[in-house]
């Protein structure tokens, strides 16, 4: 049975279409990469997804229940998390309290809040910068303070939004690991939208490509990348960095 | 190793020692000192400097309220006056009309202010209401709570209300032989209380996602904190303590009317008091209280009675609105985090060095 399944969802911003009729199906403890091109709609499906946008029609369910529209943290507490590909820090926090926030609503008193926090922030290589300001982060920094973030909060599914993007190709490789460790050990189910191919070949079991708000193919890598309407919307093209990035 | 990644490592290693994990344990030492400092205070100051004494703790704990909301909460209003008045009139409509104790009138205007706030709050963050429309729909609310106490006669209209005199002096009708040291004890055990409670908020966890939720509305919902319900709360809050120095008012200066209540110079002066000492901060509203508190009076004494070269001022109102608006450029130009919060920034970043 899948743990998040999407039918039918729609949604227009004015004349655009960034989203048509998507279906989605994912199961638990697997790890599926989104991709397509700039503007395909990814973040968009992420919005619909976590609640932070309502789709026009169409159902988002997770874990047996509908939680279209229902509220971002709603959504959240129950166990779907995201990242922001353009970064929100909480900019009056050090980067210890921005992750020690997200794990409050799980975990009661000072020390234990402390001691999960700081865990999270080693697991992803910021123990140096725990006691720091936030908006002092370097871009490589902020993208680790978001996938931290939302690690605190104990997904039971993670989506993550681009986060290898303005990464040193040397700085991938720990976030890669941590990302296979998370569904080894912790069993969390991951949905990563990515442009970097090496990353969604070697992590997903399954691809689902965006392009102009729909879905043109899933399955895995290996089909995904031979599929000639693949190639010829996404992969033909060298994906464009990112502005962002 | 490129040049970046050593510049940030060298930067990370100067990243400083953990925090206190409760950082309120010092606040309340340090409040707890301030407190003991100031008991003294009204027997040693002249009667004059007395009173201002008392001004500056009313001050402070309006600055206090304001702060929550608009400080830590990030909601900036410009109308709360509306719950000072609320508080004034729920404890002098009851004490006047019914006989009731101030001190049970002030719980019941606190009560008021808090459940007001959350209705306005409800429909401004349903409506998303932000930055300066919610300042008006703010303001716009005190106005009408002005006009309509000024045009009710249940509540005596424009004419206000005089706190009944009574023989001698008694804890339970807040009431003493003027001059005496007990309205400053009573402020201070309330100025006091104010304080001790916005720390407690502040560090909370309901504060603390109320903060992340002032940062970033969506990223703190997206890890989840419960938006609606802890603005709600801050609101109310924030209500509830400005409406204590409402009442406080009422029984210490004996008299009050819709002006006095609701008047825009209520909010004007909460926010002022806040934004000099520094928003957001749990001494920005102390400072602010004894700087505002203590100019207030210069410029009340200067229109009485000005010196030689300023007789023109004889007489005159507003030289305190001039002032405030003259401290308030000054502040944000030189100091945008006001005199508190900056000095904070400068002291903590030297200390991480
Ligand atoms: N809130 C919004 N209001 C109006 N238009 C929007 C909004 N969010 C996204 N769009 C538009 O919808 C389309 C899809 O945007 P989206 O951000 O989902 O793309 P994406 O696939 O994430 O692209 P990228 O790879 O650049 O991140 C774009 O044309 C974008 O401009
Ligand atoms: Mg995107």
């Amino acid at each position: 049975m899948s743990l998040l399944e999407l039918s039918g969802v729609d949604k227009k911003f004015r004349g655009l279409h960034a989203l048509s009729d998507v279906e989605m199906s994912v199961s638990e403890g697997e790890i599926v990469g989104v991709i397509g091109p700039n503007g395909a709609g990814k973040t968009t499906l992420f919005n619909v997804i976590c609640g932070a946008l309502k789709p026009d029609s169409g159902s988002v369910r997770f874990a047996g229940t509908d939680v279209t529209g229902r509220k971002p943290e709603t959504i959240a507490r129950r166990g779907m998390v995201r990242t922001f590909q353009l970064m929100r820090p909480f900019a009056s926090m050090t980067v210890a309290e921005n992750v020690s926030l997200a794990a409050q609503h799980h975990t009661r008193g000072a020390e234990r809040l402390r001691d999960r926090a700081m865990e999270v922030v080693e697991r992803v290589g910021l123990e140096e910068w725990a006691h720091r300001p936030a908006t002092e982060l370097p871009t490589a920094g902020l993208k680790r303070l978001e996938l931290a973030r939302a690690l605190a909060a104990r997904p039971r599914v993670l989506l993550l939004d681009e986060v290898l993007a303005g990464l040193l190709p040397a700085e991938r490789e720990p976030v890669l690991d941590l990302l296979a460790e998370l569904r080894e050990q912790d069993g969390t189910t991951l949905v990563f939208i990515e442009h970097i191919m090496a990353a969604v070949m070697r992590l997903s079991d399954r691809v689902l490509v965006l392009d102009q708000g729909a879905v043109l193919a899933t399955g895995t890598p290996d089909e995904v990348t031979a599929d000639p309407r693949v190639i010829d919307a996404y992969l033909g093209e060298e994906p464009t960095p990112h502005a962002d990035a | 190793m490129t040049d970046t990644a050593v510049e940030s490592r060298r930067e990370a290693r100067s990243a400083g020692p953990a925090p206190p994990l409760r950082p309120q344990n010092r606040q309340f030492a340090v409040l707890a000192v301030l407190v003991l400092l100031a008991i003294p205070l009204p027997l040693i100051l002249p009667s004059a400097q007395g009173a201002v004494a008392v001004r500056i703790l009313i001050f402070l704990i309006m600055a206090v309220g304001w702060n929550i909301m608009s400080g830590f909460g990030g909601m900036f209003s410009f109308g709360h006056a509306a719950y000072f008045g609320l508080g004034a009139y729920t404890s002098a409509y009851l004490l006047v009309e019914h006989g009731v104790s101030p001190w049970v009138g002030m719980a019941a205007g606190m009560v008021v202010a808090a459940a007001v706030a959350m209705v306005i709050g409800y429909f401004s963050f349903r409506y998303d209401l932000k930055g300066a429309y919610f300042a008006l729909a703010t303001f716009a609310f005190a106005e009408m709570l002005r006009l309509v106490t000024t045009s009710s006669d249940a509540v005596n209209g424009a004419v206000g209300y005089q706190v009944p005199l009574i023989q001698g002096s008694s804890v339970w009708q807040m009431q003493f032989p003027a001059g005496s040291p007990a309205y400053f004890w009573i402020a201070l055990v309330l100025a006091g209380g104010a304080v001790a409670l916005s720390i407690l908020f502040r560090h909370s966890p309901a504060g603390r996602y109320v903060v992340a939720i002032r940062d970033d509305e969506l990223a703190a919902a997206s890890v989840g904190a419960p938006v609606m319900r802890h603005k709600l709360l801050t609101v109310a809050l924030s209500g509830a303590i400005t409406a204590v120095a409402g009442a406080f008012y009422t029984q210490y200066y004996l008299f009050i009317d819709p002006q006095l209540a609701f008047g825009s110079s209520v909010s004007i002066e909460a926010i002022v008091t806040a934004v000099i000492g520094g928003i957001g901060t749990i001494w920005g509203p102390v400072v602010g209280a004894v700087i505002v508190g203590s100019l207030a009076d210069v410029t009340a004494t200067l229109l009485a009675t000005p010196p030689e070269f300023l007789s023109f001022l004889q007489g005159r109102s507003g030289l305190d609105v001039i002032l405030y608006a003259v401290m308030l450029i000054l502040i944000v130009r030189l100091m945008p985090k006001g005199i508190f919060g900056t000095l904070a920034d400068k002291f903590s970043e030297r200390r991480r060095r």
